[in-house]
């Protein structure tokens, strides 16, 4: 952990987006995470994708629960709002914020542990919901913070860094999702931020539930040759299948692709997620045959990375429930608590 | 790019912008963190082992470091890196125990020094330790030639000037005051083993316009007028003065002449202020001292009227700046300004009438000898040349460095070794690492804003003659000013086979200098990195191939502040912070260094 606050030095080169704010007004507090965890680069990559997107910092809620990964909403948009709840009770807080205020952009920051053990029933029926939110999960395969025991997404065989090898199944949590009905379904690297930036955009600017499951080396207990996780054992066997792109709704579309090349999936702002790179064979809209096509792949090894499957035109929950367009808060008292008799003439209706 | 070679010494030394800018190479950093920590004497020894007038420079030095600092591209002013020199002088305890002395058995060799400026007396600092006897001749009657006439007493008070002078005389230097050498042949015929020419640039340039002889009683030589007022003869002026030209010469006369009875005095430019010659610093305490500085007048004649100055004229320019940002002046009227004394700040130039055409040292096309650039050796062995002497007026700092390599020419000429022997540098690079993420240095980085220098109030400045107008930092504003140092010198060192390229250091640096990136050639390389590398003096850190993708780790050297962020992030201890210490050789050591 260190001691001394970021300088607030700065490169005069850096630019300001169209707020008027550089890259650097996007951070948060000094990590004290471990030097060298991956979930330190996605605070990196979430940071440049808000401050890419334009988004005023106070337009935003971040949630977490408990773990590494969740200590991490700290260290990115101090300029927020935040609420860092139960260990895995964080989609239950979300889904709440979201019903009281659809304002605002929300973020969700959680972990292997956090979703997909403690958390797992809780994030399911996020998913479920369809709750208008970016879920980024933030994935080492270990209980960093308990001294690195296997975790629900250890690979079996994978070995711990004693060496006991890891002898239960693993839980996907991108096929996990896509059993579940999610409809914006991404995988990808802390290492590799070209492809994590733009998922991240893609995702926040997504309505509905997004599942960002990014790989994220533990550099103390899950940094090792038997491991699944590591960098190295992830840069070897990481397979980016699908490259996409976000295009804001006023931006000119001046790049040109050979025909073919690039699929437009148009989004409820008016953007579009440009995918520029997809296989033969494979649709980023047809979900069974993604699911058909990932777990053809990933028996072979490889982690295909990527936004792996796009439906923009999923109901979110705002829209299922029918609830009112204006935050709660800026309903007049009146709406919000009609009085006696109306609470009367609602129970009569049930006799 | 082929990895970066960090073995040789240049290439951290340059990251150091102070200590590269340096003529004489003064490890900033490091004296700057012994006032941090109080320790103002060994601050003082480390500067004298480069620039052996810590004092004298401290309040005058032309400062090539500042503008080189690397605070001033971070945020707008660099650190006060001169004034601080001047705090290790004023305020460090008593040193004469750990000054250099004459051994007592001498090596035999005899050298001669012509000239008892800063560039000699260099010469005798190094050469009398080693055994040298050495005699100066001086045609003034005090030592420290421009430092004592040219320099005003305000700026640099006379104690400060002679108590450094003294540690140099002090071991033991024969030398002739008021004793002008009339012939090089003469003094070559006395036998000594080598003849050093440390005569500056004593000639100021004239103006040759209409009425300049029949004024000549009202118009002076700037540097010849400041000699006089410095020894005393003169010590009055008329109340209207103009200064012709806006160079530190001519600050200093205008300052001057405020203090013997000016009382309006112009400083007449011919080209805009953006143009000036003088230190920006120079120019702001003339005008703290109510001199007005005029532009775009251009000198045309003397005006005199029954033998008497009455003024001069000019003529009129109004500049623009014209295509590929040239000066373009169209010329307007001609005015008149009356003055009852014209001050000529023109420039100088040396000048060696002295010096027969027949003794092997030749000259070049303007009367300049011709001198070896590394070893100061003229044409004729055996002959070296120094300071304002050998390549036109510089300053102070250029001078002692001068000194430092003829005396290191001298040494070799006088054992027989070719003066082309230059010893080597080195360096010392020692990690800073204290614990896991404390280091032996203050690596937190302070906005504070550059301290003010304190004047002496306007109304007591022209008392005296000698009032020095810099009151100098306190202890509480040198502390407050050190600490805004970036220790460029605790460097960034990065090994290659430990990175697992995480990310750590890129997220983590605070002015985007670090990317890992696939090679390419180094104009590639500046545009797609973290931040574009905008700056093409400041050098790129390429690593060689990194372990796992084979790509590499580049550092954009121009705004690393050093707060040691991409080491403490680090998980491998890929990078380290390491203080480097350059080792200056000087004659007769081998290339070592002060530094504790």
């Amino acid at each position: 952990m260190s001691y001394i606050k970021k300088p607030s030095a700065r490169n005069p080169s850096l630019r300001p987006n169209a707020l008027g704010l550089t890259v650097r007004d996007y951070e948060g507090a000094m990590s004290t995470l471990c030097a060298g965890c991956g979930h330190d680069s996605i605070t990196a990559a979430i940071t440049r994708a808000f401050y890419e997107l334009d988004v005023a910092p106070h337009m935003v809620a971040k949630l977490s629960g408990i773990g590494c990964s969740s200590k991490t909403p700290t260290y990115f948009l101090s300029g927020a709002h935040g609420f860092n709840s139960a260990h895995g009770r964080m989609p239950a807080i979300l889904t709440g914020a979201s019903a009281a205020n659809r304002d605002l952009i929300y973020i969700g920051v959680s972990g292997d542990g956090d979703s997909l053990s403690i958390g797992l029933g809780q994030m399911s029926h996020a998913i479920r919901r369809n709750v208008d939110a970016l879920y980024v999960l933030e994935n080492n395969g270990v209980y960093g913070l308990t001294k690195g025991q296997f975790s629900a997404s250890a690979d079996p065989g994978s070995r711990s860094k004693h060496g006991e090898p890891n002898t239960q199944q693993a839980i996907d949590p991108v096929l996990l999702a896509l059993s579940l009905g999610a409809t914006f379904v991404a995988r990808s690297f802390s290492g590799d931020k070209g492809q994590l930036v733009p998922i991240v955009k893609a995702g926040l600017r997504h309505r509905g539930f997004a599942l960002v499951d990014v790989i994220s080396p533990c550099v103390t207990f899950n940094d090792h040759e038997g491991s699944t996780k590591s960098y190295r054992y992830t840069r070897g066997h990481q397979e980016p299948i699908v490259e996409a792109d976000l295009v804001p709704p006023a931006a000119e579309i001046t790049a040109e692709y050979a025909a073919g090349a690039a699929v437009d999936v148009r989004m409820h702002d008016g953007g579009i997620v440009r995918f520029t790179k997809i296989p033969e064979g494979y649709d980023p809209g047809d979900r069974d045959a993604v699911v058909a096509y990932l777990r053809a792949h990933q028996s072979t090894g490889a982690i295909p990375t990527g936004l792996l499957y796009l439906d923009p035109s999923g109901s979110e929950m705002h829209a299922a429930n029918r609830t009112v367009a204006t935050p709660l808060a800026q309903l007049p008292y009146e709406s919000l608590c009609p009085g006696a008799a109306a609470l009367d003439a609602l129970q009569r209706a049930y006799r | 790019m082929p990895a970066t070679n960090v073995h040789n010494p240049e290439y951290f030394h340059k990251v150091v912008d102070c200590q590269w800018a340096c003529p004489a190479h003064t490890n900033v950093p490091e004296y700057l963190r012994l006032i941090a920590q109080g320790r103002y004497a060994d601050a003082y020894m480390l500067n004298r082992e480069s620039n052996v007038f810590p004092g004298i420079l401290g309040r005058t030095c032309d400062r090539p470091c500042e503008p080189a600092c690397r605070r001033g591209r971070v945020e707008e002013k660099p650190v006060a890196i001169c004034r601080l020199k001047r705090v290790a002088a004023d305020l460090r305890e008593d040193v004469s125990d750990r000054l250099p002395t004459a051994p007592a058995v001498k090596n035999g060799k005899r050298v001669a020094l012509v000239g008892a400026g800063p560039a000699s007396l260099v010469v005798a600092n190094d050469l009398v330790p080693l055994g040298y006897a050495v005699t100066i001749f001086e045609a003034l009657p005090a030592p420290g030639g421009l430092m004592r006439s040219n320099i005003p007493s305000f700026r640099l008070p006379e104690r400060v000037l002679d108590e450094e002078i003294d540690m140099i005389l002090g071991m033991g230097v024969d030398v002739r005051y008021a004793t002008r050498i009339e012939s090089m042949r003469a003094l070559l015929a006395e036998g000594y083993d080598a003849v050093f020419v440390g005569t500056g640039a004593p000639r100021g340039k004239d103006l040759d316009l209409p009425g300049r002889a029949a004024a000549s009683a009202n118009v002076h030589i700037g540097i010849d007028w400041l000699q006089s007022v410095a020894f005393g003869h003169v010590d009055a002026i008329g109340k209207r003065v103009l200064i012709i030209g806006v160079g530190n010469t001519a600050m200093d006369c205008c300052r001057s002449a405020a203090r013997l009875g000016g009382a309006s005095i112009k400083v007449m430019a011919r080209k805009p202020r953006k143009y000036f010659k003088a230190s920006p610093w120079e120019l702001e305490d003339a005008e703290e001292e109510r001199i007005e500085i005029v532009v775009d007048h251009e000198p045309t004649a003397f005006v005199v009227e029954n033998g008497v100055l009455r003024g001069m004229e000019f003529q009129r320019y109004e500049s623009s700046e014209g295509t590929n940002g040239r000066l373009v002046q169209k010329p307007l009227d001609v005015v008149f300004v009356p003055a009852d004394d014209v001050i000529l700040a023109l420039g100088q130039e040396n000048a060696f009438p002295w010096i027969e055409r027949d003794l092997g040292i030749e000259t070049g096309a303007w009367g300049q000898p011709i001198v070896d650039a590394v070893t100061f050796q003229s044409t004729r062995p055996g002959v070296f040349f120094g300071g304002d002497a050998a390549f036109g007026p510089k300053n102070i700092i250029w001078a002692v460095e001068h000194g430092h390599q003829a005396a290191i020419s001298i040494h070799n000429h006088c054992r027989g070794v070719p003066v082309g022997d230059r010893p080597p540098r080195g360096m010392r690079l020692v990690s800073t690492k204290m614990g896991l993420h404390e280091w032996a240095y203050a690596n937190d980085y302070n906005p504070a804003k550059r301290e003010k220098m304190v004047h002496v109030d306007l109304a007591w400045r022209f008392e005296q003659l000698d009032v020095e107008v810099e009151l100098g930092f306190s202890p509480a504003q040198a502390a407050r000013e050190v600490e805004r140092c970036l220790n460029c010198d605790v460097q960034t060192v990065f090994t290659d086979e430990r990175c697992i390229e995480c990310d750590a250091c890129i997220d983590v640096c605070p002015v985007l200098c670090l990317s890992i990136t696939p090679d390419g050639d180094a104009a590639d390389l500046r545009g797609r990195l973290s931040a574009p590398a905008l700056n093409p003096e400041q050098d790129l850190f390429v690593s060689g191939p990194l372990p796992q993708t084979g790509r590499v780790m580049v550092k954009d050297e121009d705004l690393c502040v050093h707060c040691g962020l991409c080491a403490e992030r680090c998980p491998t201890a890929a990078w380290d912070m390491q203080k480097f210490d350059l080792l200056i050789p000087y004659a007769g050591k081998r290339a070592c260094s002060a530094s504790r």
